[in-house]
């Protein structure tokens, strides 16, 4: 096996394109996100996203953010032959809400902020608040794992060439 | 960002290997072995360790269980004494001009500066207490899986070196080449094929 490090690097591409493909997801297939987990309402971008361009080997980065910050130049930044680096998202489920952001190279959750749970009053509440907070973090964690074996499963096999890629860029141009 | 804080970062393990007799004596014993030590009174610059969930500052594992329902809750703590670089300088430049005075000389040779410079950080690293930085761990030992709260690179290598010393147990990062390559939903073939992929280009 390579070096840990030289086995990060060379594969991140794989994080960028994960993120790319969930974005095509979310606009296109949102049924199928929705049915890996029975409770799920909703599941957005939320209020960032990262893209990033190689031309002629400079890098450009383009972050789009803020609540009301449409989509439309993100769009652009992929019709000229960008990825999703990094990406805010949002999921419902019940009365609950989720917000995380993954960064693709890492596939690291960040800003993770699950729904409210009660105060620790005294120590012996803590326990109990551990395992709530396990069970929020979980469901986003198990969640993000599903899709990115979903997405490698895909990604490894010639179904990623001939059919997602062609289907890709029709989003991508639309 | 600790467990309990209305936002988090998670760095994802896959834990290699398992613990060969009791499991949770190795582990208390091995939290104990390599838990942080204190080096306010000591000319220590960083140190590092593990520490308990419920009582960071003060741990005992001996008296505080690390077991929440079927997990393993523990921290790891950094301590660092960050010395300001002006007060090192202005000590720095007291001390060499004493010894150029001393000595009659206008120059010191290079070693002569670097012994000045560390037996000052030796002296303000007595008087400056550290500074702790905690980082909580959640381990499902049953699901092979470790929760580190933090995206933080040094910490993230802290914690692999310490874990890998306390428990003799690998910790796997998780990202998207060991995500892939762990996945259960590939086959050997699909193995294979990971080692040759290469980026797509979405548009020509």
């Amino acid at each position: 096996m390579l070096d840990i490090s030289i086995l990060y690097n060379r594969y991140k591409f794989l994080g960028h394109e994960f993120l790319t493909w969930l974005w095509f997801m979310i606009d296109t297939d949102k049924k199928y996100i929705l049915s890996l987990q029975k409770d799920i309402l909703s599941f957005e971008i939320n209020n960032r996203i990262v893209l990033e361009n190689s031309l002629d080997n400079l890098i450009e980065n383009i972050t789009i953010k803020g609540d009301d910050a449409g989509l439309e130049e993100a769009k652009l930044s992929l019709q000229k032959g960008g990825v999703v680096t990094e990406c805010n998202f949002s999921l419902k489920a019940g009365d609950y809400e989720w917000k995380f952001n993954i960064k693709g190279e890492s596939l690291n959750i960040s800003s993770l902020k699950p729904p409210e749970t009660a105060q620790i009053e005294k120590k012996e509440d803590i326990d109990g608040i551990v395992l709530e907070k396990f069970y929020l973090y979980e469901k986003i964690i198990t969640l993000v794992e599903a899709l990115y074996d979903q997405f490698i499963q895909i990604r490894i096999t010639n179904k990623w060439d001939k059919e997602s890629v062609p289907m890709i860029k029709k989003w991508i141009l639309s | 960002m600790g467990l309990l804080s209305s936002s988090v970062s998670i760095t994802r393990y896959k834990v290699n290997g398992e613990i060969s007799g009791d499991l949770i004596s190795t582990i208390t014993e091995g939290l104990q072995k390599y838990s942080i030590t204190d080096i306010d009174h000591v000319p220590v610059e960083k140190t590092s360790g593990w520490t308990s969930f419920e009582n960071p500052y003060m741990p005992n594992f001996e008296k505080t269980s690390c077991i929440i329902g079927t997990y393993f809750v523990f921290s790891l703590r950094i301590d660092k004494k960050n010395i300001p670089a002006k007060i090192i300088k202005k000590f720095y430049i007291a001390e060499m001009t004493k010894k150029l005075a001393e000595s009659d000389r206008e120059h010191l040779s290079r070693n002569e500066k670097k012994t000045i410079k560390d037996n000052i950080i030796s002296f303000l690293s007595l008087r400056i207490p550290a500074a702790p930085n905690i980082y909580d761990i959640l381990w499902n030992y049953e699901n092979y899986s470790l929760w580190f709260f933090s995206n933080q690179k040094a910490a993230n290598e802290e914690l692999e070196t310490l874990f890998s010393k306390s428990f003799k147990l690998k910790l796997i990062r998780l990202f998207p080449y060991t995500m892939a390559d762990l996945s259960k939903k590939l086959n050997d073939k699909d193995h294979d094929r990971l080692t040759t992929i290469s980026p797509t280009k979405f548009m020509d």
